[in-house]
Protein backbone atom coordinates (compact mmCIF):
# COMPACT_ATOMS: atom_id res chain seq x y z
CA UNK A 1 0.00 0.00 0.00
CA UNK A 2 1.54 3.44 -0.94
CA UNK A 3 1.98 6.67 1.17
CA UNK A 4 -0.87 8.24 -0.54
CA UNK A 5 -3.11 5.10 -0.18
CA UNK A 6 -2.64 5.60 3.58
CA UNK A 7 -2.59 9.61 3.96
CA UNK A 8 -6.37 9.26 1.59
CA UNK A 9 -7.69 6.36 4.01
CA UNK A 10 -6.61 8.01 7.43
CA UNK A 11 -7.86 11.26 6.27
CA UNK A 12 -3.94 12.51 7.11
CA UNK A 13 -2.84 16.01 7.19
CA UNK A 14 -0.08 16.53 5.64
CA UNK A 15 2.09 19.04 7.48
CA UNK A 16 5.83 19.43 5.32
CA UNK A 17 6.39 19.90 1.51
CA UNK A 18 4.03 17.75 -0.71
CA UNK A 19 6.11 14.73 -2.32
CA UNK A 20 4.62 11.71 -4.88
CA UNK A 21 3.38 9.88 -2.00
CA UNK A 22 2.03 7.36 -4.24
CA UNK A 23 5.71 6.36 -5.23
CA UNK A 24 6.38 5.71 -1.42
CA UNK A 25 5.60 2.52 -0.03
CA UNK A 26 6.22 2.34 3.60
CA UNK A 27 7.77 -0.97 4.76
CA UNK A 28 5.71 -1.60 8.04
CA UNK A 29 5.11 0.66 11.28
CA UNK A 30 6.70 1.47 14.55
CA UNK A 31 4.46 2.87 17.57
CA UNK A 32 6.33 4.26 20.41
CA UNK A 33 6.47 8.16 22.10
CA UNK A 34 10.33 7.17 23.62
CA UNK A 35 13.20 8.19 20.88
CA UNK A 36 15.52 5.55 21.74
CA UNK A 37 12.69 3.07 21.40
CA UNK A 38 11.95 3.90 18.13
CA UNK A 39 15.99 4.41 17.19
CA UNK A 40 16.31 0.60 18.51
CA UNK A 41 12.73 -0.51 17.11
CA UNK A 42 11.87 1.34 14.02
CA UNK A 43 12.78 -0.44 10.38
CA UNK A 44 14.68 1.52 6.78
CA UNK A 45 11.16 3.06 5.44
CA UNK A 46 8.18 2.66 8.26
CA UNK A 47 5.48 4.28 9.26
CA UNK A 48 6.56 5.80 12.90
CA UNK A 49 3.29 6.91 14.86
CA UNK A 50 3.68 8.97 17.92
CA UNK A 51 2.37 11.76 19.82
CA UNK A 52 5.84 13.77 20.34
CA UNK A 53 5.80 16.37 17.66
CA UNK A 54 8.82 18.45 19.08
CA UNK A 55 12.28 19.20 17.04
CA UNK A 56 14.22 15.69 18.02
CA UNK A 57 11.57 13.54 16.16
CA UNK A 58 12.74 14.85 12.29
CA UNK A 59 16.72 14.03 13.50
CA UNK A 60 15.15 10.23 14.50
CA UNK A 61 13.07 9.71 11.44
CA UNK A 62 16.21 11.10 8.89
CA UNK A 63 18.21 8.79 10.43
CA UNK A 64 16.55 5.74 10.32
CA UNK A 65 14.98 6.74 6.47
CA UNK A 66 11.27 6.51 8.38
CA UNK A 67 8.92 6.80 5.46
CA UNK A 68 6.83 9.26 7.52
CA UNK A 69 5.50 10.14 10.86
CA UNK A 70 2.24 10.36 11.82
CA UNK A 71 1.78 12.61 14.85
CA UNK A 72 -1.69 11.71 17.01
CA UNK A 73 -4.29 13.12 18.77
CA UNK A 74 -4.10 16.10 17.38
CA UNK A 75 -0.33 16.96 18.71
CA UNK A 76 1.08 20.35 16.63
CA UNK A 77 4.60 20.11 15.70
CA UNK A 78 6.37 24.27 15.10
CA UNK A 79 6.81 25.87 12.44
CA UNK A 80 11.18 25.82 13.11
CA UNK A 81 10.26 21.57 13.39
CA UNK A 82 8.20 21.83 9.94
CA UNK A 83 11.11 23.82 8.48
CA UNK A 84 13.88 21.49 9.83
CA UNK A 85 11.80 18.34 8.29
CA UNK A 86 11.62 19.77 4.88
CA UNK A 87 15.45 20.56 4.87
CA UNK A 88 15.89 16.87 5.90
CA UNK A 89 13.43 15.73 3.31
CA UNK A 90 11.22 14.12 6.47
CA UNK A 91 7.47 13.65 5.82
CA UNK A 92 5.26 14.77 8.63
CA UNK A 93 1.33 13.77 9.20
CA UNK A 94 -0.92 14.67 11.46
CA UNK A 95 -4.66 13.39 12.85
CA UNK A 96 -6.53 14.55 15.50
CA UNK A 97 -7.24 10.52 16.33
CA UNK A 98 -5.53 8.52 19.11
CA UNK A 99 -1.75 6.48 18.29
CA UNK A 100 -4.59 3.02 19.54
CA UNK A 101 -6.82 3.82 16.72
CA UNK A 102 -4.64 4.91 13.79
CA UNK A 103 -2.07 1.57 14.42
CA UNK A 104 -5.25 -0.17 14.60
CA UNK A 105 -6.63 0.97 10.79
CA UNK A 106 -3.00 0.54 9.40
CA UNK A 107 -3.24 -3.03 10.91
CA UNK A 108 -6.90 -3.62 9.25
CA UNK A 109 -5.16 -1.72 6.14
CA UNK A 110 -2.98 -4.42 6.14
CA UNK A 111 0.57 -2.44 7.51
CA UNK A 112 2.62 -4.18 9.97
CA UNK A 113 5.39 -3.93 11.95
CA UNK A 114 8.43 -5.03 9.49
CA UNK B 1 46.10 6.53 -0.26
CA UNK B 2 44.23 6.94 2.71
CA UNK B 3 44.18 4.44 5.88
CA UNK B 4 41.18 6.00 7.30
CA UNK B 5 38.67 8.72 6.99
CA UNK B 6 38.49 10.70 9.85
CA UNK B 7 36.45 13.56 11.09
CA UNK B 8 35.93 15.55 14.08
CA UNK B 9 32.46 16.92 15.71
CA UNK B 10 31.97 19.31 18.48
CA UNK B 11 28.58 19.61 20.19
CA UNK B 12 27.03 21.84 22.37
CA UNK B 13 25.51 20.75 25.82
CA UNK B 14 21.85 21.65 26.04
CA UNK B 15 21.52 22.91 22.36
CA UNK B 16 18.48 20.26 21.83
CA UNK B 17 17.48 22.51 18.84
CA UNK B 18 20.94 21.01 17.00
CA UNK B 19 20.73 17.75 18.41
CA UNK B 20 21.55 15.07 16.05
CA UNK B 21 22.85 17.07 13.72
CA UNK B 22 26.65 15.45 13.88
CA UNK B 23 24.83 11.90 14.14
CA UNK B 24 23.29 13.06 10.65
CA UNK B 25 25.82 14.13 9.22
CA UNK B 26 27.97 10.71 10.20
CA UNK B 27 25.47 9.04 8.42
CA UNK B 28 25.98 10.78 5.59
CA UNK B 29 29.65 10.46 5.58
CA UNK B 30 29.21 6.14 6.28
CA UNK B 31 26.69 6.21 3.03
CA UNK B 32 29.01 8.06 0.88
CA UNK B 33 31.93 6.40 2.04
CA UNK B 34 29.92 3.37 0.52
CA UNK B 35 29.41 1.63 4.10
CA UNK B 36 26.61 -1.32 3.79
CA UNK B 37 22.74 -0.07 4.89
CA UNK B 38 23.30 -2.24 7.91
CA UNK B 39 26.64 -0.94 9.62
CA UNK B 40 24.91 2.75 8.91
CA UNK B 41 22.01 1.82 10.68
CA UNK B 42 24.30 0.66 13.65
CA UNK B 43 26.30 3.46 13.85
CA UNK B 44 23.35 6.18 13.44
CA UNK B 45 21.90 4.52 16.68
CA UNK B 46 25.04 4.37 18.42
CA UNK B 47 26.13 8.21 17.25
CA UNK B 48 22.56 9.82 18.03
CA UNK B 49 22.32 7.93 21.81
CA UNK B 50 25.90 9.61 22.65
CA UNK B 51 25.32 12.66 20.99
CA UNK B 52 21.75 13.15 22.98
CA UNK B 53 23.62 11.74 26.49
CA UNK B 54 26.29 14.77 25.66
CA UNK B 55 23.69 16.97 24.95
CA UNK B 56 21.35 16.23 27.75
CA UNK B 57 23.99 16.27 30.68
CA UNK B 58 27.39 17.57 29.32
CA UNK B 59 28.27 21.32 28.79
CA UNK B 60 30.48 20.05 25.49
CA UNK B 61 31.71 17.38 24.06
CA UNK B 62 33.28 16.02 21.09
CA UNK B 63 32.78 12.95 18.98
CA UNK B 64 35.67 11.74 16.57
CA UNK B 65 34.51 9.26 13.87
CA UNK B 66 36.95 7.24 11.99
CA UNK B 67 36.48 4.64 9.11
CA UNK B 68 39.31 2.24 8.33
CA UNK B 69 38.38 -1.09 6.25
CA UNK B 70 38.39 -3.18 9.34
CA UNK B 71 36.33 -0.81 11.66
CA UNK B 72 34.04 2.39 12.17
CA UNK B 73 35.31 3.82 15.83
CA UNK B 74 33.35 6.55 17.26
CA UNK B 75 34.88 8.01 20.20
CA UNK B 76 32.89 10.62 22.46
CA UNK B 77 34.57 12.61 24.91
CA UNK B 78 32.44 15.30 26.90
CA UNK B 79 32.90 17.87 29.71
CA UNK B 80 29.84 16.92 31.88
CA UNK B 81 29.09 15.75 35.28
CA UNK B 82 30.69 12.46 34.55
CA UNK B 83 28.71 9.31 35.57
CA UNK B 84 28.71 8.04 39.38
CA UNK B 85 28.27 4.54 38.78
CA UNK B 86 28.79 3.29 35.22
CA UNK B 87 27.14 -0.09 36.12
CA UNK B 88 23.97 1.28 37.00
CA UNK B 89 23.56 3.60 33.76
CA UNK B 90 24.58 0.08 31.95
CA UNK B 91 21.51 -1.05 33.32
CA UNK B 92 18.45 -1.05 30.75
CA UNK B 93 15.81 1.38 32.12
CA UNK B 94 17.62 3.13 34.68
CA UNK B 95 17.53 6.91 34.03
CA UNK B 96 18.23 10.59 35.79
CA UNK B 97 17.10 12.34 33.00
CA UNK B 98 14.84 15.37 34.36
CA UNK B 99 10.96 15.12 33.94
CA UNK B 100 11.80 17.69 31.03
CA UNK B 101 13.76 15.13 28.96
CA UNK B 102 11.35 12.99 29.58
CA UNK B 103 8.59 14.60 28.38
CA UNK B 104 10.46 14.76 25.12
CA UNK B 105 10.46 11.27 24.91
CA UNK B 106 14.17 10.72 26.36
CA UNK B 107 14.87 9.48 29.34
CA UNK B 108 13.77 5.74 28.52
CA UNK B 109 17.01 4.40 30.10
CA UNK B 110 17.79 3.03 27.09
CA UNK B 111 21.15 4.54 25.56
CA UNK B 112 23.15 3.11 26.49
CA UNK B 113 21.94 -0.78 26.25
CA UNK B 114 21.10 0.65 22.89
CA UNK B 115 24.76 1.01 22.02
CA UNK B 116 26.10 -1.91 23.33
CA UNK B 117 23.64 -3.92 21.50
CA UNK B 118 25.04 -2.22 18.37
CA UNK B 119 28.44 -1.87 19.24
CA UNK B 120 31.17 -5.16 18.81
CA UNK B 121 33.57 -3.21 21.72
CA UNK B 122 33.08 -0.23 23.83
CA UNK B 123 34.93 1.25 26.67
CA UNK B 124 33.49 3.77 28.77
CA UNK B 125 35.24 5.82 31.65
CA UNK B 126 33.84 8.37 33.47
CA UNK B 127 35.19 11.02 35.73
CA UNK B 128 32.54 12.36 38.24
CA UNK B 129 32.59 16.08 38.21
CA UNK B 130 34.89 16.49 34.75
CA UNK B 131 33.40 14.09 32.17
CA UNK B 132 32.67 11.09 30.29
CA UNK B 133 34.44 9.09 27.46
CA UNK B 134 32.72 6.54 25.39
CA UNK B 135 34.65 4.55 23.38
CA UNK B 136 32.59 2.51 20.32
CA UNK B 137 33.92 -0.29 17.76
CA UNK B 138 31.50 -1.74 14.87
CA UNK B 139 33.96 -4.38 12.77
CA UNK B 140 34.06 -4.33 9.38
CA UNK B 141 33.56 -7.17 7.24
CA UNK B 142 35.05 -7.24 3.20
CA UNK B 143 31.62 -6.50 2.22
CA UNK B 144 30.30 -3.96 4.10
CA UNK B 145 32.78 -0.76 3.22
CA UNK B 146 33.62 1.29 0.75
CA UNK B 147 31.28 -0.40 -2.26
CA UNK B 148 31.36 1.95 -5.04
CA UNK B 149 32.30 5.19 -3.07
CA UNK B 150 36.11 4.85 -4.93
CA UNK B 151 37.26 6.30 -1.34
CA UNK B 152 39.89 3.42 -1.17
CA UNK B 153 40.24 3.29 -5.20
CA UNK B 154 43.78 3.40 -5.73
CA UNK B 155 44.51 0.79 -3.24
CA UNK B 156 42.30 -1.37 -5.38
CA UNK B 157 43.61 -0.88 -8.11
CA UNK B 158 47.32 -1.87 -6.94
CA UNK B 159 45.43 -5.30 -5.28
CA UNK B 160 43.52 -6.07 -8.18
Amino acid sequence: MSLQEVIEKLNLSVLTDPKDFSELTPSGGYAADLLSCVMAGAKQRNLWITLQAHLNIVAVAALLDLTAVIITEGAAPDAGTIAKANEEGVTLLSTNRPTFEVVGTLWELGIRQG
Amino acid sequence: MPDAFESVYQVLGKDFSNAGKVSTSIKDTLKRLGISPAIVRRVAIISYEAEMNLVMYASRGKMALSVSREAVTLNVHDEGPGIPDVSLAMQEGYSTATAEMREMGFGAGMGLPNIKRCVDKMNLESTPGKGTKLEMFINLQPEDSFRESGYFDSEDKSSS
